[in-house]
């Protein structure tokens, strides 16, 4: 993401390969016998040099079609290119940034459409890159089947992990009750039903096209759904679960840039050559005190620290709690030599403040490996960015490769370290049970509840 | 699965041929690329495996007829092994499973290296290795700490190793994705993407069914018993009724299927499976769920048998009454369930069996490997179950049992007091609303 891309395109090799169509002879081979015939070899594997074949398989797309507003060219029309591509980045850069302050102020639902919108954009570009690469946009359904795949998980996902915490809402309505408990069962028959259509769709020329998309799609849906919802569910731990990565992640990118840009020198990886040692050190120290610094600037506000709930009553998300220990001020003896340095007993920090170092380590260290990994597949493909949505860029895939991980990393640490089980699936999932269950469970929480001091006894009356 | 394969086996020489000459155009590189010229041919899929003894006996026969005895002996075979190893209890089932898995995997993984001529990369093969171990070390974790909490919180490394699963299993992850991201080398950067993909792919589909079958498992035997059969059931009795009554064909993709075998193997397994629910509900081993018991240290399967495995008396309706001549009939309520799974395992089961077609026609192999003679390797055997093992689990979560009281309380034991009592104020509520709290029950 940090490299100066060059604006010309790769020079392709001589023409393309193609082997004469025999679909004549290929049409009466096949339904006599179960072998596969020659004849239908040849032709599929047509399909089957794509994997391998060099540039010319790539088509010419305007991938570098320039789509910077009329007013910035104007406005930059002095400078040399070089500044000028430097300057566009900059002012899309400062958008974007502003864009992303705008939707936070205005909440979290908006944040969740934004989530929402991305993931779709996302997988469209990926997808649309595999429809290049396999020259597949005559495929017969395909795209219906890809789009279909896509919705099948949003749903799943959003049925379970969502509907907890509208669990208030669902209690109320017959019918989602109805679709909360078979949920699992519904999202399985959609699913389903997708496979066979895609079995029924399988065409006799174009297996092999055919079943690589089906793995595209499943390779991308893994990717890009799961990782969102895994972003929606930091989001709805607070605010700052969801702010503090991605910031990290963001800032990290833009201080490597600087440092690889006034003290780089020596080359990071040889898959992408422009990053180098002292941008990836450099940055990893000013990620972490940034992300610092921005924890302890978000911990004071409720809306930043507290979990998104849904409430019935205002019919919206309210960010209002006490917050937890993890967001109050805490007093911690510094160590011996910090003591020295800077001549203070104790300092107050917020505990979360600490959990901000892990999240920004891993935001600098893993993080780029993120970044390795989409440039590999660019370069794999032979393609210079993934869209050209955003002027200067690249696509929005080019702008999150790095934050993927991230969500990851973030959830599974909020589970092992912070928190628990979620109460309010422990409470749908209470809800669902048979009767006799419930009494059971009531009475042995009932009795824990009396042993703990938490439940007085109730008297008689 | 119910086609005769023929054995005449062609060479795909010609093909090849100009797969290695693109090839050595990857990445625009010109061809110094000489590893990918000097490919060693993909192992042969056709070597005779059957066994010395089975084929002096067989060798005065006809080479039709040859085939179909060495399909059916090694069916007998199978079928007799399976046999066995229900016998030998789910412990022993548990690691057929697993190495059912391995194998399939292997197979799969292979397919891709031929397709892709990719032996030398480097890496390669370790890393999938390594991704696959990653991904059971995932799922048997989950599995483990549910089944066997009360072992896991005595034993200290294995209480901590079950609290931080998942971080550790991320970061095992992890570390296989930098490993590959640093193993890309120059000229091989789509192949290596292609590999990573199909691994991926692969181990969606094998691991995550195989934990789904596990999960049936200790769900009670007949849970894993009976959706196998009727798989079992409905390629056998298909390719019968196929083989005297066919003459329609079903789908250009397998075009020995016919809808003579198909509506047939349909009511053939339904039936089949309600006989056999009849016969396997009476048994508590294998009615009963698996359980691990700390005292002797293995798996029981004693229980009190649930409703689903008790006999109840059902009406006939009117219609099959005047045929039957009976005004009721006793049966276990499992045996309605059975209609179902069989039906599940006749009509969307084969799917699976036409997607391994297609995957077959698509990379141009005839068989996934050679593991057993006449029939082709384990993937072939297994094709159709996967999507019957997913099918039951959801079914079991979704219309039998619901969630695990035990867990349930586990996991309302490690929440905060204030949420607790919250959670409690709410069932209370809930329960008092429904009439099942009463205040006389309130005071014991």
């Amino acid at each position: 993401m940090l490299e100066l891309r060059h604006r010309g395109g790769c020079p392709s090799p001589g023409g393309a390969v193609t082997p004469p169509l025999r679909e004549g002879e290929a049409a009466g081979g096949d339904h006599e016998t179960e072998s596969t015939s020659d004849k239908e070899t040849d032709i599929d594997d047509r399909y089957g040099d794509l994997d391998a074949r060099g540039d010319s398989d790539v088509p010419e797309m305007p991938l570098s079609s320039d789509r910077t507003p009329e007013i910035l060219k104007k406005a930059l029309s002095g400078l040399s290119s070089r500044w000028k591509n430097w300057w566009i980045r900059g002012i899309l850069t400062l958008t974007m940034i502003s864009l992303f302050f705008l939707i936070i102020y205005m909440g979290s639902f908006m944040l969740m459409l934004l989530v929402l919108g991305i993931q779709v954009k996302c997988f469209h570009e990926i997808i649309t890159i595999g429809y290049r690469v396999y020259h597949s946009y005559d495929l017969p359904w395909f795209r219906t089947l890809s789009w279909y795949f896509l919705l099948c998980v949003n749903y799943f996902f959003y049925g379970e992990t969502v509907a907890d915490y509208f669990a208030t809402f669902v209690q109320r309505e017959e019918q989602l009750q109805f679709l909360i408990r078979y949920h699992r069962f519904i999202s399985f028959a959609l699913y389903l039903a997708g496979f066979c259509m895609f079995v029924l769709s399988l065409v006799k020329k174009h297996y092999r096209l055919q079943f690589y998309m089906f793995a595209w799609t499943h390779v991308t849906l893994l990717i890009t759904v799961t990782q969102s919802h895994l972003v929606i569910q930091n989001l709805f731990e607070g605010m700052i679960w969801f702010l503090v990565p991605i910031s990290s992640v963001i800032c990290n990118d833009i201080t490597a840039y600087l440092f690889g840009f006034f003290f780089g020198r020596t080359p990071l990886i040889k898959l992408s050559p422009k990053k180098t040692w002292e941008g990836f050190i450099g940055g990893f120290f000013s990620t972490v005190i940034f992300g610092f610094i921005a924890a302890y600037v978000l911990s004071k506000y409720q809306y930043f620290v507290c979990p998104v709930e849904y409430r019935s009553d205002v019919n919206s998300f309210v960010t209002e709690c006490e917050p937890s220990e993890l967001f109050q001020l805490q007093s911690y003896s510094l160590p011996p030599f910090l003591k020295a340095v800077l001549r203070r007993e104790t300092v107050s920090m917020y505990p979360f403040q600490i959990h901000s170092i892990a999240l920004s380590t891993f935001a600098s260290l893993i993080g780029p490996f993120g970044g390795f990994f989409a440039s590999g597949f660019k370069r794999a493909f032979k393609i210079k960015d993934f869209a050209n949505t955003i002027p200067g860029h690249g696509g929005i895939m080019d702008r999150f490769d790095c934050q993927y991980l991230m969500a990851t990393f973030v959830h599974v640490y909020i589970t092992s370290f912070i928190r628990g089980p979620n109460p309010s699936k422990v409470l749908q999932q209470l809800l669902v049970l048979q009767p006799e269950q419930q009494l059971n469970i009531y009475k042995t929480l009932k009795t824990h509840l009396i042993e703990k001091g938490i439940l007085q006894p109730t008297l008689k009356v | 699965m119910t086609e005769l394969r023929q054995r005449s086996f062609r060479e795909d020489a010609p093909p090849e041929d100009k797969e290695l000459e693109s090839e050595a155009k990857i990445d625009g590189e010109t061809a110094s690329d000489s590893e990918s010229r000097a490919d060693p041919v993909p192992p042969p899929t056709s070597v005779d495996d059957t066994p010395e003894v089975l084929n002096r006996a067989l060798s005065n026969l006809s080479s039709r007829w040859k085939n179909w005895w060495v399909r059916g002996i090694l069916t007998l075979a199978m079928i007799a092994f399976f046999f066995i190893i229900i016998y030998l209890g789910p412990m022993v089932l548990m690691m057929i499973v697993m190495c059912v898995q391995i194998k399939c995997f292997h197979e799969i993984i292979t397919i891709g290296y031929n397709v892709y001529h990719s032996y030398d990369l480097p890496w390669f093969r370790t890393l999938s290795w390594y991704f696959l171990l990653c991904v059971n070390y995932f799922f048997y974790g989950e599995t483990v700490t549910d089944y066997f909490f009360t072992l896991v919180q005595r034993e200290e490394p294995l209480r901590i190793l079950s609290k931080y699963h998942r971080f550790i299993s991320f970061t095992l992850y992890l570390t296989g994705f930098c490993m590959f991201v640093l193993s890309l080398v120059k000229k091989h950067y789509r192949l290596q993407f292609y590999m990573f993909g199909w691994t991926h792919v692969t181990l969606l589909i094998v691991v995550t069914q195989s934990h789904l079958v596990i999960h049936n498992l200790f769900e009670g035997m007949i849970w894993f018993i009976v959706p196998i059969s009727c798989v079992i059931c409905n390629d056998i009795m298909a390719y019968m009724f196929g083989f005297f009554f066919g003459r329609t064909p079903l789908i250009k993709l397998s075009p020995k299927k016919t809808w003579e075998g198909f509506i047939g193997g349909f009511f053939a397994t339904v039936v089949f499976g309600l006989l056999l629910s009849y016969v396997m509900s009476g048994y508590r081993c294998f009615v009963c769920p698996v359980e691990y018991n700390n005292d002797t240290n293995s798996f029981t399967v004693d229980c009190e048998p649930s409703d689903l495995f008790r006999l109840q008396e059902y009406n006939i309706p009117g219609v099959i009454q005047s045929v039957v001549g009976w005004k009721t009939v006793r049966m276990y309520p499992f045996q309605i369930h059975s209609i179902a799974l069989s039906t599940f395992a006749s009509l969307i089961g084969p799917f699976g069996g036409f997607f391994a077609s297609g995957f077959k026609r698509a990379f141009k192999i005839k068989d996934f490997a050679n593991t057993i003679p006449g029939h082709g390797g384990i993937m072939d055997r297994f094709d159709c179950q996967y999507l019957m093992a997913t099918f039951v689990n959801v079914y079991i979560a979704s219309f039998i049992r619901g969630p695990n009281p035990s867990k349930l309380i586990q996991q309302f034991l490690t929440l905060r007091p204030d949420q607790q009592l919250h959670i409690f104020n709410t069932l209370k509520s809930h329960l008092t609303d429904k009439g099942i709290l009463t205040s006389a029950l309130e005071d014991e």
